[in-house]
């Protein structure tokens, strides 16, 4: 059944979790924080999660996936949002991974995709150009020179930008800047001559980079799909992006909640424990039924991927809104009811509080994703 | 093709060859048929309607047969549910003694209470209220203070119940009354089936916001009641009554899918009354709240069906507490929403110059107001799930 768990997924959670909060807890990221990890996170712990076969996930057999779907993807991802484990999960084996099976001709197929199954090889996909996701707003030309393709532009919040192996860049080989026809989809080399990476410090701590390209040559086998017609790919690649992302947001919110409702039950003052007291319990309650319905909405959406995409741009945007919003709520209100402590970097919440903002804005912020609902259900 | 398929084939076929084409319009208050002494259909193929309905134990699908039902299960009533609303057939039968009094007498009645009352009911021949709020006892429903005294061979019945839903059309009533008054709360209350024609019972309308009547004041001087109306045991009325609110706010929370009015979408209102521009809607506070308000029904419904998955499967979660508190919010929020969307077209009260739809939003609008409050509050329902679902202390101590 699509919004309860089945047995096997059951069993994935289970050993997520058991892995992460042995492997990876929220004490791996604020390690990586201080010791400001050159890769922004542990490619021991990426080999390991490789091994249990999480950044293929989503792939087919055929190309050394385990097959499991977004709605497998998703008990992994919720875990991670618990732990706020830092990985290419997202960026690689679901971003770059989704490009190449959804737009990729058989040799790219053949040639990536078993090194990304195997988290050999990481992606990361170049598309911001400005401080909001305006994924049809590319500006970064890519101009044809015989073969070749020439490709000029700058890029922002790239997601793993600065560790990943492969770049997929954005870029417009026609039409004008809003379009969405004349966008091509372009496999890049990091290393290439006139790419600069120049990595971010974001407060999440995670890895995002700016990117820029200046005059960079890439033959005609680096575009995925049809030159001009990346907008078929890129589209439902980022709406799989969302989902994935909700679900990372529904494990964060869930952890955060479960930490501030336990902190409710031990704090004392006025000589009761606080969570007696009444202006508490029904901002707690609020949340519960908000996460509720984020619940079943992320579900859906991972549902929907895998059984009918049709339905994906219109599921992907609820779920993205909804997960924006409840991230928001529960981060705030978790720093609010610790109290003091709660602004403390020493208590973990502070972790939560970031991440979500960083969560928040990534494919897309609130008004984004209302807006595009609202188009597509035609007001 | 599996078995569940064949059944739906089969209710489809069934519902086309039996349900009259009268009966498959949208449906006003006034043609609703709640049964009952007073009780009568709007029309020929309404009577047609109920009684083949009936004939085949689909008005309560899933109670035993020998009571009227069709003994089927969950999965199958869904099913019929489904069907009849894909046809847009009306449902046959309104009332208490089929969503809330039907299912607890099955739980907890008697095997002659069980016979006495459930055919009856299904058979439409009386009509129940529910006797549960006094005017002194509203979220703090255990404070109630209508008592029934034991004289031995009978009870003896004084006080007032409020907020009968249409007490002066029903025939009987079941009750909340204190038969323990020395006992804490919860403890000395019990469940009591009452005659509304007994003597010394007398019922008032009350006129509320939205200009209709729709609920009763009841008052009980020295009424004698049989022992034998007593529902479970004796001081254990609670219990009783807590199942019962299970089911009555499971109603509430589908109550606003299945609006008997003609209340258009929000956002089929937009279209009608709003300025788009370039296929958006010009009104950004208004296209903005809307397409929250759309997101939240969204949610609203898959979390419906996930409860319903989670109950087929025999899991649970906490999803089913808070769709009272989430369902009837998001109702209150759609009438404000049409209200601001109909401009001052929304704030016609009767008489010339507005449609007959836009005087039933207004009415409906003021209707909603209620819905937070009936049922067990908002606040109470955040109450409930802080306790059962979130485990925090009691409020005032430990």
């Amino acid at each position: 059944m699509a919004l309860v768990l089945n047995e096997e997924q059951r069993l994935l959670q289970d050993t997520s979790r058991e892995f992460l909060n042995s492997h990876a807890p929220v004490a791996g990221l604020r390690a990586l924080r201080d010791t400001a990890d050159s890769v922004g996170y542990s490619t021991e712990l990426w080999r390991q999660m490789a091994e249990l076969g999480w950044a293929s996930i989503i792939l087919p057999e055929e190309y050394g996936g385990l097959d499991f779907g977004f709605t497998g993807l998703g008990v992994v991802m919720e875990e991670t949002g618990r732990t706020l484990t830092a990985s290419p999960l997202l960026a690689s084996a679901v971003i770059g991974a989704s490009a190449i099976l959804l737009g990729g001709n058989t040799a790219q197929k053949q040639t990536l995709l078993p090194s990304i199954a195997a988290g050999e090889m990481t992606l990361a996909l170049a598309l911001e150009e400005s401080h909001h996701h305006r994924p049809n707003r590319i500006a970064t030309r890519a101009q044809a020179d015989g073969d070749d393709f020439i490709i000029s532009g700058s890029k922002t919040f790239v997601l793993d930008g600065h560790s990943a192996d492969r770049l997929i860049v954005v870029a417009r080989t026609d039409g004008e800047t809003r379009d969405t026809s004349g966008i091509t989809l372009l496999l890049v080399e990091p290393d290439s001559e006139g790419v600069r990476r120049q990595r971010t410090t974001l407060m999440d701590s995670r890895n995002a980079a700016n990117i820029t390209f200046d005059r960079v040559r890439v033959s005609r086998d680096a575009i995925i799909g049809n030159p001009g017609q990346g907008w078929a790919v890129l589209e439902p690649t980022l709406d799989r992006a969302r989902v994935a992302l909700s679900a990372e947001m529904l494990g964060s919110a869930l952890e955060a909640f479960e930490r501030t409702v336990a902190y409710l039950k031990e704090r004392e003052q006025f000589g009761v424990k606080i969570g007696s007291f009444q202006a508490l319990q029904h901002r707690a309650a609020h949340m519960q039924s908000r996460i509720e319905l984020c619940r079943s909405v992320v579900l859906q959406a991972l549902t929907t991927v895998d059984e009918s995409p049709e339905q994906l741009p219109l599921l992907a945007s609820l779920a993205k809104a909804q997960l924006n919003e409840l991230i928001k709520l529960v981060s705030n209100e978790a720093v609010q009811m610790h109290g003091g402590i709660g602004v403390t970097d020493d208590l973990e919440i502070g972790f939560f509080l970031k991440r979500a903002r960083a969560t928040m804005q990534a494919f897309g912020d609130t008004g984004f994703h209302k807006d595009r609902y609202a188009t597509l259900c035609g007001y | 093709m599996d078995s569940l398929e064949e059944f739906r084939n089969h209710v489809r076929e069934w519902l086309q060859d039996n349900c009259p084409e009268s009966q498959r319009q949208p449906i006003t208050p006034e043609e609703q048929y709640w049964g009952g002494r007073r009780g009568s259909f709007a029309s020929d193929d309404a009577k047609v309607w109920f009684e083949r309905m009936r004939d085949q134990g689909w008005i309560v699908p899933e109670w035993p047969v020998e009571y009227g039902g069709a003994g089927l299960g969950e999965r199958e009533a869904k099913v019929i549910k489904e069907e009849m609303k894909s046809l847009r057939a009306r449902l046959p039968l309104y009332g208490l003694g089929i969503w809330m009094l039907g299912p607890a007498l099955l739980e907890y009645g008697s095997g002659a209470q069980k016979e006495q009352h459930l055919r009856a009911i299904v058979n439409g021949e009386l009509r129940w209220a529910q006797g549960y709020s006094e005017p002194g006892a509203g979220s703090d429903l255990a404070s109630l203070q209508c008592k029934a005294e034991d004289m031995g061979d009978h009870f003896l019945v004084n006080g007032s119940k409020i907020w009968t839903t249409a007490g002066d059309r029903c025939d009987w009533i079941f009750c909340l009354v204190r038969t323990d008054p020395t006992a804490k709360k919860q403890e000395g209350i019990s469940f009591l089936l009452i005659d509304l024609d007994d003597p010394g019972i007398s019922v008032t309308p009350i006129e509320l916001i939205n200009g209709e009547s729709e609920f009763c004041q009841t008052f009980f001087d020295n009424v004698k009641v049989p022992k034998d109306n007593l529902v479970g045991e004796l001081n254990k009325g609670w219990s009783v009554a807590k199942a019962l609110l299970v089911h009555e706010r499971k109603l509430m929370a589908e109550l606003g899918s299945d609006s008997p009015r003609q209340v258009v979408a929000p956002n089929a209102a937009a279209r009608e009354y709003l300025d788009f521009d370039s296929g958006r809607i010009s009104d950004a506070q208004l296209r903005s709240d809307l397409v929250e308000y759309d997101m939240d029904m969204h949610a609203i419904g898959l979390t419906h069906f996930r409860t319903f998955e989670e109950r087929q499967a025999g899991t649970r979660s906490a999803a089913p507490l808070v769709m009272k508190y989430v369902g009837t919010e998001a109702e209150k929020t759609k009438s404000e929403l049409l209200l601001a969307i109909m401009g001052s077209q929304g704030l016609g009260w009767e008489g010339d110059g507005f449609s007959e739809q836009e005087i039933d939003t207004v009415r409906l609008w003021a209707t909603s107001k209620a819905m937070t409050i009936a049922g067990g509050s908002s606040e109470i329902q955040l109450n409930v799930i802080a306790k059962t679902i979130l485990g925090l202390p009691q409020i005032g101590g430990s």
